[in-house]
């Protein structure tokens, strides 16, 4: 892993990259576009999802928290597809990630060396104590 | 009361757990001390001035005698054997070490208490009408769902980082007691046509900027309110601003976005989300309700406190301003004032704790509240038993007769705790409060709210005092703005600033004019302050304040 490659985080723990394609960005989208980089910014209930196999929502710093809104008005539009938060997520919002929405989320190297796999890990029983999942009825 | 469910418990043990790692892995470097902060901040610990501060959560401002136990417990353990009660039903811890934080959580857990999003850009613990399930004048008990709402608000996914803190009130009473309209939501339990309600209020809130809340939705069935409060949350997550953080407020979205668009933006979300609920929520409310049931009171004849009332001076006094009507005829609620003259107003000690304790468990059923006033209540107590609980409240420095006087003050912590101060307030309501009880003029003044802030975050609430003093810093010299007229209650008002501030010796005397001046223009006892300056307008009371620029007009 070199320093500049990213870390895939997900309930198994750390893997690399492993979607092949590039990621358009909002404003260059088009109706054959499948992986889109979708800014904090946008408005999730107009984005077109139609094609799309990956949404990636970038995290400029951990303290802003609209990616999570984000993801899951994305969900309650309905869409299944891959869902990625990606940038300065912390360990500490794993299950956040999770439970808003999100599959998976995309780490620098150096995040992952300061915040191991196993404080990841560690996270990775999101299902459980969930009092959204309660008042939902989806437990 | 509500008692923890397993869930409860084992959320509450898992968070304690984390919250335990997250100091070890700040201490091993995993986390940046900024990345730490707001993980503190959403587990209730703040750094002050001198240490740190640990703010725990009276949930909707109720507590048994057990929970109060405990509180004393950790006041004595890890404190300097007192805490601070605060406005917004909270305990305060002025001096716990870091290392110690975590077992301090976890003796919380042991009683159902916790320090969960007491601080933080999160949604506050909730609060609620000190008087739920008491008053005479309740529509309903606002507690259960307040309850539910701290299950919903609790480490919720998508508002652990808002742009801005998030604080939610409830009351079930016409009379507002919860200060609703300050508040970024605003909850007021109202029935029509037989259905029973909410009327939803935002955008209300005290610091630098004061607003009054705005009716958002008139009428909200009750089984609409989880997704609606989802829909008006999220979407101030992604309206709200996060370049200046004195903007970051809802009220400020409301403000610079208008009602309109925040409504209509709130109930076009608020349709998808009502599809995301299926009615689980309001099966475990219905589970929830019967918990928070009234005890059974008993019947008790009220002579004892007929003949202690018609004899003991000391006990009518105390019984007149202390005393507010129970639903239940022979019996009252005590508010029990944490104000006594010259002491630091809601700071109780482990002591004076466990005899409150000792009294609810014995007299009141086991129930006690916490004011926003700062204050302990009794909600339910036999006027029989009446004599005898002022007679032990006296033992322990806590039968002072002044609730809603003008030594019964807010003030926030100020220059003595607060690294944000500007100002000392506790020592300026010391001042106050024993000038006017050496004067012996309390009683005759009558109810009158006097509120303090140290700087302009107003966490003393000088907004909405009938007089409100604010803390300034003028060129490195305190300086003291006073205000007038406010009030925090259905009447919502921010209080009209009065003119140029004093200097902290001058202060009390003006203080002191102004008092005088009501007492001269008021057309008698029955009328208060707040009616006077609302009857007269701020001219007669800013020539009491201000002599010299009359004199100088009359020259
Ligand atoms: C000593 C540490 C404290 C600090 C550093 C602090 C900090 C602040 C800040 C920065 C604000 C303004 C936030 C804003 O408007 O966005 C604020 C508001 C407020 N604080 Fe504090 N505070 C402290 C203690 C307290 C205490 C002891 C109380 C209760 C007695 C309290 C209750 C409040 C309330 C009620 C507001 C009102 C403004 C509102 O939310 O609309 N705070 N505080
Ligand atoms: S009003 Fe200012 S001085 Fe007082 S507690 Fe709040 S931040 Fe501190």
């Amino acid at each position: 892993m070199t320093l500049n490659s990213t870390v895939i985080v997900r309930d198994q723990g750390f893997s690399s990259e492993d979607w092949q394609g590039a990621f358009t960005p909002l404003e260059e989208a088009t109706a054959q576009t499948d992986a889109l980089d979708m800014p904090a910014n946008a408005d999730p209930d107009t984005v077109a999802l139609a094609g799309l196999r990956i949404i990636r929502i970038p995290f400029a710093s951990f303290a802003d928290g609209r990616g999570f809104t984000l993801a899951r008005s994305l969900r309650l539009r309905g869409y299944t597809a891959r869902l990625r938060a990606s940038g300065h997520v912390i360990a500490d919002q794993y299950a956040m990630a999770r439970r808003a929405g999100f599959d998976e989320v995309e780490i620098s190297a150096e995040l992952a060396a300061r915040q191991p796999e196993d404080q990841w890990l560690a996270r990775a029983n999101w299902q459980a104590h969930d009092y959204q999942a309660r008042l939902r009825g989806t437990a | 009361m509500y008692k923890y469910t397993e869930f409860d418990t084992a959320f509450l043990a898992e968070r304690n757990a984390q919250f335990r790692a997250q100091v070890e892995r700040r201490i091993d470097g995993s986390l940046t001390e900024d990345e730490f902060k707001p993980l503190r901040l959403m587990n209730g610990l703040y750094l002050q001035l001198h240490a740190y501060m640990l703010r725990v959560a009276i949930p909707y401002g109720t507590l048994n005698s057990a929970q109060m136990r405990q509180l004393a417990l950790l006041a004595v353990k890890w404190d300097k054997g007192y805490g601070h009660f605060t406005t917004r039903q909270n305990i305060q811890y002025n001096w716990p070490l870091l290392r110690d934080v975590p077992d301090m959580l976890d003796a919380l857990a042991e009683v159902g208490l916790h320090a969960i999003q007491t601080s933080g850009n999160t949604i506050r613990n909730v609060t609620a009408d000190h008087f739920a399930g008491a008053a005479a004048d309740e529509l309903a008990d606002p507690r259960p769902v307040a309850e539910l709402i701290r299950q919903w608000s609790t480490d919720h996914p998508e508002f652990q980082f808002l742009p801005r803190k998030f604080k939610i009130a409830v009351t079930g009473s016409p009379n507002d007691r919860a200060v609703t309209r300050a508040h970024d939501i605003g909850l007021r339990m109202v029935e029509r046509d037989g259905e029973t309600g909410y009327e939803v209020i935002v955008g209300g809130g005290l610091g630098r900027t004061p607003m009054i809340g705005q009716v958002i939705r008139e009428f909200l069935p009750r089984g609409d309110l989880l997704p609606y409060l989802e829909a008006i949350v999220s979407v101030y997550n992604l309206l709200g601003r996060r370049d200046n953080k004195y903007k970051a407020r809802i009220k400020i979205t409301v403000h610079e976005n208008g009602i309109e668009t925040i409504r209509d933006l709130v109930e076009t979300r608020f349709e998808t989300l009502k599809t995301a609920f299926n009615g689980a929520d309001q099966a475990l409310l219905a589970q929830i309700e019967p918990q928070f049931a009234a005890p059974d009171f008993v019947a008790k004849d009220t002579a004892p406190y007929d003949r202690a009332y018609a004899t003991d001076p000391v006990f009518r006094a105390w019984a007149d301003t202390n005393l507010t009507a129970h639903r239940q005829a022979d019996h009252a609620i005590v508010s029990i004032s944490l104000k006594a003259h010259g002491a630091t107003p809601g700071d109780a000690t482990a002591d004076q704790m466990r005899l409150m304790a000792d009294l609810a468990a014995k007299y009141a059923y086991d129930e006690l509240r916490i004011s926003h006033e700062q204050n302990v209540i009794l909600p339910h107590v036999a006027r029989a038993d009446l004599p005898a609980v002022h007679a032990a409240l006296k033992t322990a420095g806590l039968a002072t007769a002044n609730i809603g006087l003008i030594s019964d003050i807010i003030a926030c912590p100020g220059m003595d705790y607060c690294a944000l101060a500007t100002a000392r307030s506790i020592p300026i309501a010391q001042e106050i409060a024993t000038h006017f009880d050496a004067l012996k003029l309390e009683h005759d003044i009558g109810p009158l709210k006097i509120k303090i802030s140290g700087c302009i975050n107003a966490c003393g609430h000088h907004h909405v005092g009938h007089i409100g003093i604010l803390g300034l810093d003028r060129a490195g010299v305190e300086n003291y703005q006073i205000t007038l007229g406010g009030d925090g209650t259905e009447d919502a008002v921010i209080g009209e600033r009065a003119g140029p501030g004093f200097a902290a010796e001058d202060l009390l005397p003006a203080i002191e004019r102004l008092v005088r001046a009501y007492l001269e223009l008021r057309e008698g006892r029955d009328e208060t302050f707040l009616d006077a300056y609302r009857r007269l307008g701020v001219a007669p009371f800013k020539a009491a304040l201000y002599p010299e620029a009359r004199d100088r007009h009359a020259a």
